[in-house]
């Protein structure tokens, strides 16, 4: 007989199927966010080990800003495929041409109006819970944020008046319009994540291994220069090894300068690590102090 | 075939921890010390924070401001609530709740010590045992949290003296007899200079006990769960239907507390009809045998009703079966209690109709004394009576803080309003 240790993953894994399990029995009408990102690919595994051998008590749903790496949508389709579960993708294209989404610039970063699309598909599905791969760890307004967090009738979060949210009992009540945004995997780490991943033998999209590819250098950051992102006057394109810690919006995701080529690697890279995920990361987030706070009261996930 | 491993608890790999003390005792700093000297402060936060911190027009860097998260909080530089923090060496991962330390904190307390494994309460050396040291120290044993750890901070300010330490460790001890708290520890240290955090220091040579990670790193949590009595809270009852699923019947949930075999008689609760373990699966396929707080699918040998809300117990082994009860009662909101209203009562997985039948008596948390009261206000603590409109599956809390905690929701505004632990079943 072998014995083991009840690690931390066994903890949080077991902490986040429970959370699924309650969202499926209480609410109405539920869907995962899933984006091909590894948040969220950590969460189809969750709902594999709380629901199988029964097939996911929802759908899963994809807010496309259509300016997204086509290898991880493809990815996306592919893992989708293999569930055999069903996927409701909604564009930010079709918020565009209804005229609900108004743009700058065709390159503008869309990562902030993904809310709209969002609050429309939460509208037409009438949803009353989306269970999205958010953490506490990855920025200073999430750290405050419930497991169960709800949104007015306009997608809204209020900070100061929020449920308190005691042992691991939910209190998942709404009233009609209203909206949960759940977080099973609240309590994990950027390294958690990556730990996860590897025990479970988890594919993921290749842009976040070391790969070379064209880049800018723009503020603080690595630019990945595409249709969307050209040089500017004064930049110069340079050919280096990087990988990206997140996926989102092309023209605001930076990837990093890396050689981690492996899980393995990039957990140990991930353990050494001196900047937060979305310091690193996400230009959107650097605008102001505040600028997650401000998005999520707008309804942003 | 099943998967036969035995599972061991007592250096679970996550343990969660709350800090209990104003910003004055130094709680910010031992924070901001156990994250920066296990090197879990990013540069980027380090950076933003002593930005915040010239703007402010201080100097050098606060280190509370790492846990200030929101914008309201940044521009009036307070803490409105309860904010998570994680750190992790290669002996555990922990999570602190950070709790705020004004006229809220009661609330805040109880929301962050419900979950908490361990609670540090914060002495100022200079200042020994106040008020509300006992405060928290009284919060701590109500929760029940199992594990405490009187950090006396400030030494390098009384010359690291060991009688102060001494004197201080026995006021507390004599307090906390009263409260019935077991498993204290008592540290002497400087978070300001390290002394006992992490590193030793080269002050307090006097002191043979462990420094603070290394009590973190090395309690054992095995018992924090209750480990005699299997409770299992049913979910969610998995019915594939499929061709070759056609009669499966799965019950999902997380063990509560103790553990289950195969084989072993089981009775359902509140009907009382009972059955058989047929299987206990995970993800990974049938094992032998679970504990709590794993997540399984239970498969038994009858074919009995079973919905989510019932519980599976070992036979011989019941919980309470009660509609009247008697519980602490921690009311969170700004709207008191109307005892002429029905409120609702989520427990385990049961949501139930409530009255408050009576209140006994508010507990004054400073002096602990009891005051006869007809209404409770946000952050009062009384003891109660409630009667529910069908029946608890429970446990009283002190055996069993799984299955003995509730919490109370106002049907109109949908907000929870308080929390509860049952303290003792009514005839």
């Amino acid at each position: 007989m072998s014995s083991h240790a009840f690690t931390h993953l066994d903890a949080l894994e077991s902490e986040a199927i429970h959370i699924m399990r309650e969202v499926a029995a209480e609410c109405a009408n539920p869907v995962l966010l899933f984006s091909g990102g590894k948040d969220s690919i950590v969460l189809l595994r969750l709902a594999e080990k709380a629901f199988r051998p029964g097939r996911f008590p929802f759908p899963l749903m994809h807010i496309d800003t259509e300016h997204n790496f086509p290898e991880v949508i493809a990815f996306r389709d592919r893992r989708v495929n293999e569930l055999g579960e069903r996927l409701i993708v909604r564009s930010m294209e079709d918020s565009i041409k209804k005229g609900r989404v108004m743009l700058r610039s065709e390159n503008q970063s869309r990562n902030a109006f993904q809310s709209v699309t969002l609050l429309d598909a939460i509208a037409e599905f009438k949803f009353d819970a989306c269970i999205g791969g958010a953490r506490r760890d990855e920025e200073k307004a999430r750290a405050k944020e419930r497991i169960f967090s709800f949104r007015d009738e306009f997608g809204q979060w209020d900070p100061k008046n929020q449920r308190p949210e005691l042992w691991d009992i939910y209190n998942t009540r709404t009233h009609p319009g209203e909206n949960i945004r759940v977080f099973p995997i609240s309590n994990w780490t950027e390294l958690d994540v990556w730990e996860y991943i590897a025990r479970e033998k988890l594919e993921v999209p290749q842009i976040y291994f070391a790969h070379t590819r064209d880049v800018i250098r723009r503020a603080a950051g690595l630019l990945p220069v595409s249709q969307l992102v050209q040089p500017q006057a004064g930049e110069k394109i340079e050919h280096i090894t990087v990988r990206f810690r997140t996926v989102g919006d092309m023209s605001c995701t930076c990837p990093v300068e890396s050689n981690a080529a492996s899980i393995d690697e990039i957990i140990a890279e991930t353990a050494m690590t001196r900047i937060t995920e979305r310091g690193a990361t996400r230009m959107d987030d650097q605008t102001s102090e505040a600028s997650m706070e401000l998005r999520k009261k707008e309804g942003y996930f | 075939m099943s998967i036969i491993e035995k599972i061991s608890f007592d250096q679970a790999g996550l343990l969660r921890f709350i800090t209990a003390g104003s910003v004055d005792d130094g709680k910010s700093t031992l924070i901001g010390r156990l994250l920066h000297d296990s090197k879990s402060i990013f540069e980027d936060q380090l950076t933003s924070i002593s930005n915040t911190t010239r703007k402010r027009g201080m100097a050098g860097v606060d280190l509370s401001l790492l846990t200030d998260g929101l914008q309201a909080e940044r521009e009036q530089g307070i803490t409105i609530d309860v904010a998570y923090r994680y750190f992790a060496t290669p002996k555990r991962k922990f999570i602190i709740a950070d709790t705020p330390g004004h006229e809220q904190y009661t609330r805040n307390m109880v929301t962050g010590a419900s979950t908490a494994n361990l609670a540090i309460i914060l002495i100022d050396a200079r200042k020994g045992v106040l008020t509300q040291s006992r405060r928290h120290a009284y919060l701590a044993s109500l929760v029940g949290i199992p594990h405490l750890v009187v950090a006396v901070n400030k030494m390098d300010l009384v010359d690291y003296s060991q009688s102060v330490f001494e004197k201080i460790c026995q006021d507390f001890a004599t307090f906390a007899e009263k409260l019935k708290l077991r498993n204290i520890t008592y540290i002497p240290m400087s978070a300001l200079n390290g002394d006992m955090v992490v590193e030793r220091g080269d002050h307090l040579n006097w002191y043979q006990g462990s420094t603070l990670m290394n009590l973190l790193e090395s309690v054992s949590i095995e018992d924090d769960i209750n480990r005699e009595d299997f409770r299992f809270p049913v979910q969610w009852v998995c019915r594939p239907q499929t061709k070759e699923l056609h009669d499966f019947r799965g019950y999902m949930g997380r063990i509560e507390s103790g553990s289950i075999r195969v084989g072993d008689d089981v009775t359902l609760l509140p009907s009382g009809l009972t059955s058989r373990i047929k299987e206990i699966l995970v993800y990974e396929g049938a094992v032998d045998e679970a504990s709590a707080p794993q997540s399984v699918t239970l498969t038994i040998d009858d074919h009995i009703d079973i919905s989510r809300g019932d519980m599976l117990v070992k036979a011989g082994d019941s919980p309470q079966v009660i509609k009247a009860f008697d519980a602490m009662l921690c009311w969170l909101s700004e709207q008191p209690l109307d005892p002429s209203r029905k409120y609702l009562i989520k427990q385990s997985t049961r949501m139930v109709k409530a009255v408050i039948g009576r209140i006994d008596y508010r507990v004054d948390v400073n002096t602990m004394n009891h005051e006869t009261v007809n209404t409770l206000k946000m952050n009062d603590i009384a003891h109660i009576e409630l009667k529910v409109q069908a029946p608890l599956v429970c446990d009283d809390y002190e055996r069993n803080r799984a299955t003995g905690c509730f919490i109370v929701i106002d049907e109109s505004s949908n907000n929870t309003v308080a929390a509860g632990m049952i303290a003792a079943a009514r005839e």
